[in-house]
């Protein structure tokens, strides 16, 4: 007779911690060729214009980068909050409230030089964002409302405020769809390469990457966010507020999932739309679980999401895979991961007898 | 005793975790009708070696033999169907489902397709009868008391008709009280032929349960003894290898200006009732306070509203004269105030962060371990450093995890935290409870210390050994209310009994 035992392990070392997510992402791919076979593609040809798309051409792979600007900011985000054990579920209106504030801005002040419009869009987005995460912060510290809950249905509400402003006052003049009138020049992200999309707000997310390693590693937040997310009580036996940390967690979370939608209105589309984002704040969760909410586990996850997301445009194109299968892949991946993750704190024992 | 057959015998158990060996070719025999006990520091294998017999953990080397026969044991249900029962520190209740089903859970007659409660509620009132553990079987297991739902874990083994019963620490959780009741439970256990293991570091306790000490020490056996044929200083030099200084060296001082003032304090708990009711209390520079009662008559309360962490309905607290705001751990910080929490774990230690990121929890932003809220790493290792020698706390280093330090060691870790700061005033609650003699001793010495410096304590212990040797006066708390008080030359410990059973004089 065989038993299977699970059974706790010791701390992994750290070449672990970087291999496991590896790891995941290799098995994630072997089983996506389940569907990818289901849907009747040749595999090797899928796998094949699935790198190809992301990283085949010098475009391909600056439209990698483009897409992978979003998904860092909602992975930061994400990634914050969870920390903190603030369980932002809601970086998918945060992006849309600094999508709203960027646009507004950006329509509404013509003339003003890009040097002074940029740091102001960019601020406002930030700031609406975090405020939209403050609502739910608020309501978990000074109500103990559940945070999964509150910040998951604020994003309902958002996309409904963002419906209204779209159908009345942010609509363009003489349009009957709902679409915002283009943002000034100067509202714009400048376009940082020829003949691509790749615009500041790329690099941009590279920074935030490195600022908040810096803010987790370096800093009194950095600390006391990690201490509340370790141990409520204890954090507030020993003195911190934190009330003021949880808030604190929430706008920096809020606004860096603004900014992703900053990026979007004034990098991309420069409209406010009602298919702003596919979804890149709920992508955000999985991008932070995968990258172990680490900022460079997280800048690295986001990119493997955005080589899946462009590339499969390219292989459904070529091969006829429904290019839904990138959305299949990225749930594969978190599921896989929260597996390898589980086996890093246990592991499994086969006694025979 | 030596002519019978042991119903346990394990050979040569060797146990190792990672680099770490927890029992070292151990050989331990259990006898029919008899209470052995397991005596050992924390960490000497005690646990380990009876988790290995419970088959919770499986062997490194040796045998085990039950009733004569050669078993392995790769679960603990197959020592349950050995007939081993071990109960553990931590209960495995369902709150929410009732006692019945709780004993029954897994081991239910089945009736066609239902469970057979009528005649299971039964066995078990009938159980319940033959040894002295009496509980309503309907009753949800969050309503009782914890001396309550050690009984319906006996229970549970006892249905499971188990004849060998491990108790892991049973009395760690447990009132005067019910310690009592267990004893008269387990007397009953043995007197019907069953033998029970008793797991435990307090002396007093092994002498008064067992028929024969086992002593652990460093996961070996150091030295086996009839209970009858020793006493407590020969079982504590087996334990700890030493004496243990049963008197500590303590200088008379004059208690000083007061630098601890509660006046007219209440507090409500969990419940919303009054757990301390308009309460009064002094404690003086130089001076030890001791606060002894039985558990939940309110000092839990007490000591959480002086940390800062429930806020009182009504009352003053002062620190050296100074209102202290309430509801505020950060202002109790500020004022002077050292505070030792009861649950360390939960309360007092961040587990998953490291023995440095816990030593500067309350003072981060102060000593220039910050500028511009940017962390000063090297002035926070030397700190460190230096606090986990003064302290003695045995780590790899100042940053490992909080969580891989040992209970003694976590304590200390807290100590450092709260007594670096040269406190006015400590709050010591429950200081010493589940720590092993060397610990104890420890604590007790970096007390008294404190107070020879000019400190005034509050110590809010159970352990009324632990009241009598330190305090300079004895205050008891019964209900909420300070019964009697006595200062620690005068007052007897039968008085002090008296009042922590409610009675007045």
């Amino acid at each position: 007779m065989i038993r299977i035992r699970i059974i706790r392990r010791a701390p992994l070392p750290n070449w672990a911690r970087i291999a496991i997510p590896v790891i995941a992402i290799i098995v994630t791919l072997i089983l996506a060729a389940i569907p990818i076979l289901i849907a009747g593609g040749n595999l090797w040809k899928s796998y094949y214009y699935l790198f190809y798309g992301a990283l085949g051409t010098r475009f391909n792979i600056l439209e990698t980068f483009v897409k992978s600007s979003p998904l860092i900011f909602t992975g930061l985000a994400v990634a914050f909050a969870f920390r903190a054990k603030f369980w932002n579920i809601g970086a998918e209106g945060q992006l849309l409230a600094g999508a709203i504030a960027a646009t507004w801005i950006g329509i509404s002040f013509p003339g003003v030089p890009a040097f002074i419009l940029l740091p102001v869009v960019l601020t406002g987005g930030f700031i609406a964002g975090g405020a939209w995460a403050a609502v739910p912060a608020l309501l978990k510290t000074k109500l103990k409302v559940d945070d999964v809950v509150t910040t998951l249905l604020l994003n309902y509400v958002m996309m409904h405020i963002m419906g209204a402003l779209l159908f009345g006052p942010l609509q363009q003049p003489g349009s009957s769809w709902p679409r915002s009138p283009e943002i000034v020049a100067a509202a714009k992200y400048p376009i940082l390469l020829a003949r691509s999309r790749f615009h500041m707000g790329i690099p941009l997310a590279f920074i935030a990457v490195f600022i908040l390693w810096f803010i987790n590693k370096r800093t009194v937040l950095g600390y006391q966010t990690k201490a509340v997310g370790v141990n409520i009580r204890a954090a507030d036996f020993g003195g911190i507020n934190t009330t003021a940390v949880i808030l604190k967690t929430a706008l920096i979370s809020g606004g860096l999932a603004g900014l992703a939608g900053v990026g979007e209105v004034c990098g991309i589309q420069y409209h406010l739309l009602m298919d702003l984002s596919p979804g890149y704040g709920y992508s955000g969760i999985v991008i932070a679980m995968l990258g172990n909410l680490h900022p460079v586990g997280v800048m690295f996850s986001a990119f493997f999401f955005s080589v899946i997301i462009v590339g499969a445009q390219t292989m459904s194109r070529i091969t006829g895979v429904p290019v839904y299968i990138s959305e299949v892949i990225q749930g594969m991946a978190l599921i896989i991961m929260l597996i390898a993750i589980l086996f890093t704190e246990y592991k499994i024992k086969v006694a025979k007898r | 005793m030596e002519e019978k057959k042991p119903v346990v015998e394990m050979r040569s158990i060797r146990k190792v975790f990672l680099d770490v060996i927890a029992n070292r070719d151990i050989d331990f025999s259990l006898y029919r009708g008899e209470v052995c006990s397991l005596l050992g520091e924390n960490g000497a294998g005690k646990t380990t070696l009876m988790n290995v017999l419970f088959g919770y953990y499986a062997l490194d080397g040796g045998e085990i033999y039950i009733k004569g026969e050669k078993v392995n044991l790769s679960s603990p249900k197959d020592a349950i169907d050995k007939g081993i029962g071990m109960i553990h520190q931590h209960f495995t209740l369902v709150p929410s489902q009732s006692v019945l089903e709780n004993i029954i859970i897994g081991a239910a007659v089945e009736k066609g397709l239902f469970l057979d409660f009528k005649s299971a509620g039964e066995r078990v009132v009938r159980l319940g009868e033959e040894f002295g553990l009496l509980i309503n079987p309907d009753v949800k297991v969050w309503t009782l008391s914890v001396g309550e739902q050690q009984k319906v874990e006996i229970l549970k083994a006892l249905y499971r008709d188990v004849d060998i019963l491990i108790m892991d620490e049973p009395t760690a959780v447990l009132a005067p009280k019910e310690i009592i009741e267990l004893f008269k439970t387990l007397k009953a256990l043995v007197k019907r032929g069953k033998s029970v293991v008793f797991i435990s570091h307090k002396l007093n306790e092994v002498m008064e349960i067992s028929d024969r000490i086992v002593v652990l020490r460093n996961g070996g056996v150091t030295a086996e003894r009839k209970t009858s044929e020793t006493n407590i200083r020969e079982l504590a030099n087996l334990m700890v290898g030493r004496d243990i200084l049963e008197k500590l060296d303590r200088k008379n001082m004059i208690p000083g200006k007061p630098v601890l003032e509660i006046e007219n304090l209440s507090v409500l708990n969990e419940k919303g009732l009054k757990a301390v009711k308009d309460l009064n209390l002094v404690v003086h520079k130089n001076e030890i306070v001791g606060v002894a009662g039985v558990s939940g008559n309110g000092q839990t309360e007490l000591s959480e509203s002086l940390f800062g962490i429930r806020e009182p309905v009504s009352g003053v607290v002062k620190v050296n004269g100074k209102k202290v705001k309430k509801g505020n751990p950060a202002a109790a910080i500020d004022m002077g105030m050292g505070r030792i929490p009861e649950d360390r774990i939960e309360t007092g230690l961040l587990m998953d962060l490291s023995v440095e990121e816990n030593i500067i929890l309350e003072n981060h932003l102060k000593h220039g371990f910050q500028k511009y809220g940017l962390m000063n790493f090297n002035r926070i290792h030397e700190f460190s450093d230096k606090l986990i020698k003064d302290y003695k706390i045995k780590t790899a280093g100042s940053d490992i995890a909080a969580k891989s330090l040992s209970g003694g060691n976590l304590q200390k870790v807290i100590l450092a935290r709260e007594l670096s700061g040269q406190p006015s005033v400590v709050i010591a609650s429950q200081p010493t409870r589940g720590l092993d003699v060397g610990a104890m001793e420890y604590i007790h010495e970096r007390l008294l210390e404190e107070r020879d410096r000019g400190a005034g304590i509050m110590l809010i212990s159970e352990d009324l050994d632990e009241v009598f040797t330190l305090s300079d006066r004895i205050v008891v708390m019964y209900e909420g209310e300070i019964i009697g008080e006595a200062g620690s030359g005068t007052a007897s410990k039968e008085q002090i009994g008296l009042w922590m059973s409610g009675v007045k004089k």
